[in-house]
């Protein structure tokens, strides 16, 4: 694309804040734990729960260990940013807000093609599941549109719309560039490259290879240890975080190539044990009721 | 009546749009559909019918307009017929609390209380007002949702996507309603980019279009046809065709209200991946339209289909979808390339970790049994390379065509190749059978299920593995649909054979059987491919071995999943009684009893399996009737030659039941069926106790594991012909000699002709030339005709009576050996 000056990767961030902080939005900082991807934050998961209204926007570094490349990869990184924009309840205008957004980064829907196509959403882990779209501009999936409505195995009352952008995809497509480590950080001259190369390679020796597995397989028993703790002494916001961290435990041992498939079925089903209960506790320490 | 006519109805149209978020493009045409039919049941409550319907439907509204429909409905008037005038008074209560009418408003005719309600007519307008929400209400969506404010509880309006406006105008007028909030209007919005604003609606006459005049095409199959016409003129100057994907366009239409296809090109190189690969790719993953060059390859462009006029002529579209595509392309090239690293037989290794079922191991474990069951159906002569033509141009080509024997002629098992071929032919089953399933661990599998079996075919040429096996691996799935091809190659159709059968075997003996609508692992089209195989080339297989044979390779993982907990129930005891210092006479009997529990789970196993083996030639047999139906072939003489049971064979099964549909069809045959009627009437009549004859084992008609019936019911009159069973014919009849008394003319000229008949019957039967058994059995006819003209069956001597039953009897089982008359009809 790149017609005109393209964001660089920050500027796109701080475009999308700007615009949504202007919709009424909490601009958030990211949580401060390895999660999967921008749904875990409790600023979505959590308060996607109860009938309070709750309007956020933030980034969030998502984690998938196996889909590390070593940085060899020119699409394909095992950390890589999410932008999460959650209204609750859902704005009967907001299709219309998210292409303001896409408008505000550079896209001319004139001169690109967008288009909303069927992409129903279901998370097994978290109880929960949408409609919505996956969006489309000229053939490439630039964003995920859902209607949340279950979490935690309750229903949304109301329910929040989610909005979920791939920045760096994003980034590449409004830049013009065919590889992510070239991707224009800043405009000083910084390249993503120059920023997360190194993680990259680091990172997914770690994840593949060093990880410590006895340690790992323990870590995941310390947390749902700890996890239960957390539930039975009322503090259901600390239970989901051993949740978050033993959701990626397992997906460390998931890259690590330790869980055969049967065992598969079964971790996944205790962790969305975990994260089913803690949903379950918040709403009970709320006084909301199914 | 009055001499005043009534004016003419007025009659006007009536337009419905409801707008809302993208609808998935699958639903639309269906939810057009239900719109419609909704639409006229809850109009025909009311007594309206529309004069016609259209209806229309894009990703964002689903509309209709309905035509010359009334201003109001038509007065009714309904008569209720109540009690007696004499019944109680309470009897009168409640006919008049039904009728909401007071009792000098009834009419009394003839002692019986008439109410007459005359309901006026309504105003249609008032009757849509309310219909809209209930049609809106009632909508069978697949998946519906909520959404916005009013989704704090959860009984708000559930809808595809969110609903955003409703536009309803009879003639001119606004239908007031309104749903969740939702007001009825005259407002809708255009094209999303290219309109903004909203646009006033005047009614049915200009919606389409003013809408596109808003870059709206409001007809799904109008925006089909431009979509067709428009990709085949941008495909023809480049000199492609388009390759007719008439799923795919209709998806573009759904997915567009303005659709204008764009022809981009990829790199040419990677037209060395396999083309299905890129058609997939081109499909599946990017709604993209394929394209042929002159010469019928696959061409290296694509058409997409925009849903704008883009303002630089879609050069920026084209521009970003090639980018896409050669992205998806990279990945499609780089499994290509990976996946050829490994060689099958590794890849094959990895099916270890894949569970095919909860009960019945992994699909290794499926594997195993399938190369076993290939290998096996070489070995007893059931798969040769001589009934089949060999298929392909084999470099390999171990089985030489012209040593194929002609096999008609010859019983048809065993049918032995030569030993060395016949061995070369097991070695190519088994090994393709092992490699059949291992393409289902590679990159590009994992990426296009649909590739099993197509990628392992290149896969298996690409390592340089015989064209036998890779023809099989490739096509051992087959046939797939109605309309698939049946594999002849012998190699492919032991693999294919042998993993249908096992599919079946295994799912029966975990008692995973088809009911109903419901067939969750697909054994009934396992069972109508087997069938299709069988008759399509002709394989001569005894079914009830075959069953038994994939019954008990797939009967151990069930038997260790039953007796495994008793094992481990059986140690832990074993365990338990050590610990806890038990008398070792009280061991003993605790492991003596549990020992007893094994062994008796252990037979009730075996005799299970045994009835399963008799389920599934049954579930066969159904699956063929079923098929043999739908091509026509006449149901009674299917259940005439399946009600002699006991027949394992297709191929014969059917050669009987054609040449039965012929015989039939001539004098002779109906001549013969009419003479076999009154014999078996007489028969029936004479020993109404004794249960019809039962040949075999009667599979097929849901009797099944019963001991042979001797086939005669009537004792006989000679000892001789006692214990005569089954399809042979009684072979004593010698003159008349058995018999006490001097036969009648006619009676003798029966018993010389079935003397004649029988043999002759039997021999052709053997032979499998049904004809020949149809022509024997003709020359019957004459002599039965005659013996019920001359004879008289019930005679009072009881030594006349019983032979002459028994000489029916006779006739009956004559005929019987060819196929139970008693099911045709006519």
């Amino acid at each position: 694309m790149a017609e005109g000056k393209a964001l660089s990767f920050q500027d796109l961030i701080l475009t999308l804040h700007a615009y949504w902080g202007k919709q009424g939005c909490v601009i958030l900082q990211p949580y401060d734990m390895e999660v999967g991807a921008g749904t875990f934050h409790p600023a979505t998961t959590l308060r996607a729960l109860g009938p309070k209204p709750w309007n956020a926007a933030y980034v969030q570094p998502s984690r998938r260990p196996t889909d590390g490349r070593y940085g060899e990869n020119p699409n394909r990184l095992q950390h890589y940013y999410q932008y999460q924009v959650i209204m609750k309840p859902s704005p009967a205008n907001l299709q219309d807000l998210y292409l303001g957004s896409l408008v505000e980064i550079g896209i001319d829907p004139l001169v690109h093609d967008i288009r909303f196509v069927e992409d129903d959403w279901e998370s097994p882990t978290l109880g929960a599941w949408g409609l919505g779209w996956e969006v489309w501009c000229d053939g490439m999936e630039v964003s995920q549109f859902t209607y949340f409505q279950q979490m935690g195995g309750y229903d949304c009352k109301p329910v929040a719309g989610e909005l979920t952008y791939g920045l760096e995809r994003l980034a590449m497509y409004i830049q013009g560039v065919d590889s992510v480590y070239d991707l224009k950080f800043n405009d000083a001259g910084v390249t993503y490259g120059d920023v997360f190369l190194e993680n990259e390679k680091q990172m997914s020796k770690w994840n593949f290879e060093v990880a410590d597995t006895e340690k790992l397989f323990r870590w995941f028993k310390d947390c749902q240890a700890e996890w239960r703790q957390c539930i039975d002494n009322g503090v259901p916001l600390a239970a989901f975080e051993q949740a978050i961290k033993a959701s990626h435990t397992f997906n460390l041992l998931q890259a690590r190539g330790v869980i055969s498939v049967q065992e598969r079925a079964s971790y996944m089903g205790q962790v969305r044990d975990m994260a089913k209960g803690s949903c379950e506790a918040w709403m009970e320490s709320n006084g909301w009721t199914a | 009546m009055d001499g005043i006519e009534r004016v003419d109805r007025v009659m006007t149209d009536f337009l419905l749009e409801l707008r809302c978020e993208e609808i998935p493009a699958r639903m639309q045409l269906k939810a057009s559909d239900d719109l419609a039919r909704l639409f006229t049941e809850e109009l025909a409550k009311s007594g309206l019918t529309p004069g016609a319907i259209e209806s229309f439907v894009t990703p964002r509204r689903l509309a209709l307009i309905a035509r010359d429909l009334p201003l109001e409905t038509a007065a009714v008037s309904e008569e209720h017929k109540g009690p007696r005038t004499s019944a109680p008074p309470q009897a009168l209560e409640g006919f008049l609390r039904k009728t909401g009418l007071t009792q000098d408003q009834l009419e009394d005719r003839d002692g019986i209380w008439f109410a007459v309600v005359n309901k006026p007519g309504r105003a249609t307008a008032d009757v849509l007002a309310q219909a809209i929400p209930a049609i809106i209400r009632a909508f069978p969506w697949p998946k519906s949702m909520r959404w916005g404010s009013a989704s704090q509880t959860t009984e708000s309006l559930r809808w595809v996507r969110p609903l955003q406006g409703i536009v309803a105008i009879l003639g001119e007028d606004l239908i007031p309603c309104e749903v969740d909030g939702i007001q009825s209007g005259y407002a809708t919005l255009g094209h999303r980019f290219h309109h903004s604003g909203e646009i006033t609606i005047g009614g049915a006459s200009d919606y389409a279009e003013k809408l596109r005049a808003c870059h709206v095409i409001v007809s799904h199959q109008e925006r089909q046809s431009i979509i067709a016409e428009k990709s085949a003129q941008a495909a023809a100057a480049h000199g492609y065709t388009v390759v007719e994907d008439k799923g795919l366009i209709a998806e573009n239409a759904g997915l567009t209200e303005w659709p204008v296809p764009l022809l981009g090109d990829f790199d040419p190189a990677f037209l060395e991946v396999p083309p299905e690969v890129i058609q997939l790719t081109l499909r599946i993953n990017q709604k993209y339209f394929v394209l042929r060059d002159a010469t019928g390859k696959l061409a290296p462009a694509f058409i997409c289909t925009a849903n704008i006029e883009a303002k630089d002529g879609g050069a920026a579209i084209i521009a970003g979808n090639r980018k896409v595509l050669a992205a998806r392309l990279s990945d499609a090239r780089f499994f290509w390339e990976q996946d050829r690293k490994t060689r099958l037989e590794d890849h094959a290794k990895k099916l270890e970790r894949i569970t095919f079922h909860d009960k019945l191991g992994t699909v290794a474990d499926k594997v195993e049994r399938v190369a076993k069951l290939a290998r096996w159906l070489v070995e007893e002569g059931i798969v040769t390379s001589g009934t089949l033509s060999l298929e392909g141009e084999g470099r390999e080509r171990v089985l030489d065509a012209n040593d194929a024997r002609d096999t008609s002629a010859e019983p048809p098992l065993p049918n032995p190749l030569p030993t060395g071929e016949r061995e070369q032919l097991a070695t190519l089953a088994e090994q393709a059978a092992r490699l059949c399933k291992a393409d289902l661990v590679t990159e590009m599998v994992g990426e296009f299920p649909e590739l099993q079996g197509i990628m392992g075919g290149y896969y298996a040429r690409a390592e340089g593995l015989p064209d036998a096996v890779a023809d099989a691996i490739r096509d051992h799935y087959k046939p797939v649909g109605q309309g698939d091809d049946v594999p002849t190659a012998p190699v492919t159709v032991a693999v294919s054979l042998a993993d249908k059968l096992d599919t079946i075997a295994s799912f029966f003996v975990i008692d995973e059987k088809p009911t109903g609508s419901k067939d969750p692992f697909a054994l009934r089209r396992a069972a109508i491919g087997i069938i299709r195989i069988i008759l399509e080339t002709g394989v001569r297989l005894c079914l009830s071995s075959i069953v038994n044979k994939a019954v008990s390779s797939a009967a151990p993982v069930d038997a260790t999943m039953t007796l495994t907990p008793l094992a481990q129930t059986y140690a832990s005891i074993a365990e338990a009684a050590g610990t806890q210092g038990l008398s070792e006479a009280g061991e003993t009997k605790i492991l003596e009893n549990w020992d007893r529990r094994a062994a008796a789970a252990t037979v009730e196993y075996e005799q299970r399996l045994a009835s399963e083996e008799g389920y599934i030639l049954d579930f066969l047999a159904d699956r063929l009737k079923v098929q043999q139906r739908e091509a026509g072939v006449r149901h009674d003489l299917i259940d005439a030659v399946f009600a002699l049971g006991g027949e394992d064979d297709l191929v014969r099964l059917l050669a009987r039941v054609h040449a039965l549909q012929s015989f039939v069809a001539t004098d002779d045959g109906a001549n013969l069926l009419a003479g076999y009627k009154r014999a078996a009437n007489i028969l029936k009549k004479e020993a109404p106790q004794t249960p019809s004859p039962q040949r075999g084992e009667g599979r097929g008609e849901g009797e099944r594991g019963e001991a042979e019936r001797p086939a005669i019911d009537v004792a006989p009159p000679h000892p001789t012909s006692e214990g005569g069973t089954g399809l042979l014919p009684t072979l004593e009849g010698e003159g008349n000699s058995g018999l006490s008394y001097t036969p009648e003319i006619a009676e003798a000229a029966l018993i010389a002709a079935l003397d004649v008949a029988e043999p002759r019957t039997a021999q052709a039967v053997a032979a499998e030339d049904f004809e020949g058994a149809m022509a024997a059995l003709a020359t019957l006819r004459a002599p039965i005709d005659a013996f019920f003209e001359s004879v008289t069956v019930n005679d009072p001597d009881p030594a006349k009576r019983t032979a002459r039953l028994a000489l029916l009897a006779r006739v009956r089982d004559a005929v019987h050996s060819v196929a139970d008359f008693s099911k045709i009809a006519g």
